[in-house]
């Protein structure tokens, strides 16, 4: 069957591509423009390990067809330091305050659940800049970890929040 | 998994889309915010040969309040949009808690109110509310619209009332009467972010001398569709509302659902959730009633 062609927008840039319509976007950035780091668990929408930005709301890339993504502006982890991807340097280079919170405070493991817990703390502080735990665990509800019992993560985001929009 | 193939369609019209699934009757499926529909493709629970989105069409999307009628929810309208809007929570706020409380921040993002309705889960956390609240459900051929009030709605598990050719293009929640109240009421194996085991939607009318006048309640889970407690509501009309009422309203409810057991609750414990959460459902609606 016929391809398509597509733009996408992703972290800035346009990228004309080809595409099946049954392609999910989570397979365009992965195997199409080997942005890898969104990553693909369940792939039924239940883990979160692919959540990406589609115009600054959080989705889950894997039930979003990459054909029905054009014309939107699509956030995925690469754009939250793209001098550190651009350089393939995470030494010297300035990352996002999310994700330097959640290198300071212990809330990676594994990392695999990661690009995703930041994407959805990423839109979660957009709407509540201040959030209390509650508010911060129900930010995560669409996010699974199997390895850091959540509690890490919960500190990195509020830590992220101070840094962000201090309260004092 | 990678999904099945199949032409994916984006008419820019509802005469477009309705023609699309008339000549394509038993091979199109529709998807809104596709979060059902995606899943379903990719356990290849369903295969159709053309996909069609509804994102194109235009005028489906936006919640609207007429004075007197309602609110109109478009088939397009987001679940985070229906539990975020200032129009739902001060003409419908249970709406919004039943669209809060369904699935996570992601799927709230993609998903529509509209799809969980068309996507007729025995279990889906919107329809008890809008049963509750006797909403009423526009259909359209592209040349014929239609209002399917939504008890006739519901005909099976994951079937409706529409027709091949038919769109679900708004839902229609009528304006409350003086004197009521409505209450959303769910209970999952997991408290938050899980298919409900039972769900329970109540609205009450009262009288100036505290008597029930309508009592609508639907309950979720506990059979092939969203079931009425006839017996319950019955039992309320013309009763004065207090705690043994509105208990003995419980144990009625419980005897009307036909639940059974599965992996999220046994069908003994639907049957007791059904008695508590009907009886809890009720004392919120007449708070509400009598404010
Ligand atoms: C991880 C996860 C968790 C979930 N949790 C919950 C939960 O807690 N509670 C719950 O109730 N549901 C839950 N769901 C199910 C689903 O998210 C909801 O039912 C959602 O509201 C469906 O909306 P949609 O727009 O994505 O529907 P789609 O998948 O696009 O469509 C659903 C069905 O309705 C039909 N349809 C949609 N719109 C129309 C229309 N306008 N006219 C005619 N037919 C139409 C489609 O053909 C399809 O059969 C969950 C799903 C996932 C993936
Ligand atoms: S891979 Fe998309 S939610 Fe799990
Ligand atoms: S760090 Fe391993 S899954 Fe979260």
């Amino acid at each position: 069957m016929k391809k398509e062609l597509i733009t996408l927008n992703i972290n800035g840039d346009d990228h004309e591509i080809a595409v099946h319509p049954w392609r999910t976007l989570n397979e365009v950035l992965r195997d199409q423009l080997h942005l890898t780091g969104t990553k693909l668990g369940c792939g039924t929408g239940d883990c979160g390990a692919c959540t990406v930005l589609l115009d600054d709301q959080s989705v889950s890339s894997c039930l979003t067809l990459a054909i029905e993504s054009e014309g939107h502006k699509i956030t995925t982890i690469e754009g939250l330091a793209p001098e550190a991807v651009a350089n393939s340097n995470l030494e010297n280079c300035e990352l996002n305050p999310i994700q330097e919170s959640f290198i300071a405070k212990g809330a990676i493991q594994c990392g695999f659940c990661t690009p995703g817990m930041i994407m959805s703390s990423k839109f979660l502080l957009e709407q509540t800049p201040n959030p209390n735990e509650d508010e911060i665990r129900a930010g995560l509800s669409g996010n699974l970890c199997r390895c850091t019992g959540y509690n890490k993560i919960v500190e990195a985001i509020a830590d992220a929040a101070e840094k962000i929009s201090p309260t004092k | 998994m990678t999904l099945p193939q199949f032409t994916f369609l984006a008419p820019t019209s509802l005469t477009e889309a309705c023609a699309l699934l008339e000549k394509h009757k038993g091979k199109i499926k529709i998807k809104a915010g596709g979060t059902d529909m995606i899943v379903r493709l990719s356990h290849r629970a369903v295969k159709p040969d053309y996909l069609m989105s509804l994102k194109k069409i235009p005028n489906l999307d936006g919640i609207s309040y007429t004075p007197g009628e309602g609110l109109t929810i478009g088939a397009l309208a987001l679940l985070r949009e229906v539990d975020l809007s200032p129009l739902v929570l001060e003409q419908a706020q249970m709406l919004a808690r039943a669209a809060h409380a369904t699935a996570t921040v992601q799927i709230r993002n993609m998903g529509t109110v509209m799809g969980n309705v068309c996507n007729a889960s025995p279990s889906a956390d919107n329809i008890p509310t809008l049963v509750a609240m006797n909403a009423r459900i526009v259909a359209s051929c592209g040349v014929k619209e239609r209002e399917i009030p939504i008890d006739e709605f519901f005909l099976g598990p994951g079937r409706s009332a529409l027709q091949a050719n038919e769109i679900a293009t708004a839902i229609k929640v009528p304006t409350l009467a003086p004197q009521s109240g409505v209450s959303y009421q769910k209970i999952s194996p997991r408290s938050k972010v899980d298919i409900a085991a039972v769900n329970i939607g109540a609205m009450i009318t009262l009288n100036d001398d505290g008597e029930c006048q309508v009592a609508r309640i639907s309950m979720g889970a506990v059979g092939p569709t969203p079931l009425r407690a006839r017996q319950a509501e019955t039992f309320l009309l013309g009763k004065k509302i207090t705690d043994e009422t509105m208990a003995e309203a419980g144990r009625l409810a419980a005897e009307d659902a036909a639940p059974i057991s599965d992996v999220r609750a046994s069908r003994e414990y639907r049957k007791l959730m059904v008695e508590v959460l009907t009886t809890r459902a009720l004392k919120e609606a007449v708070g509400f009633a009598k404010n």
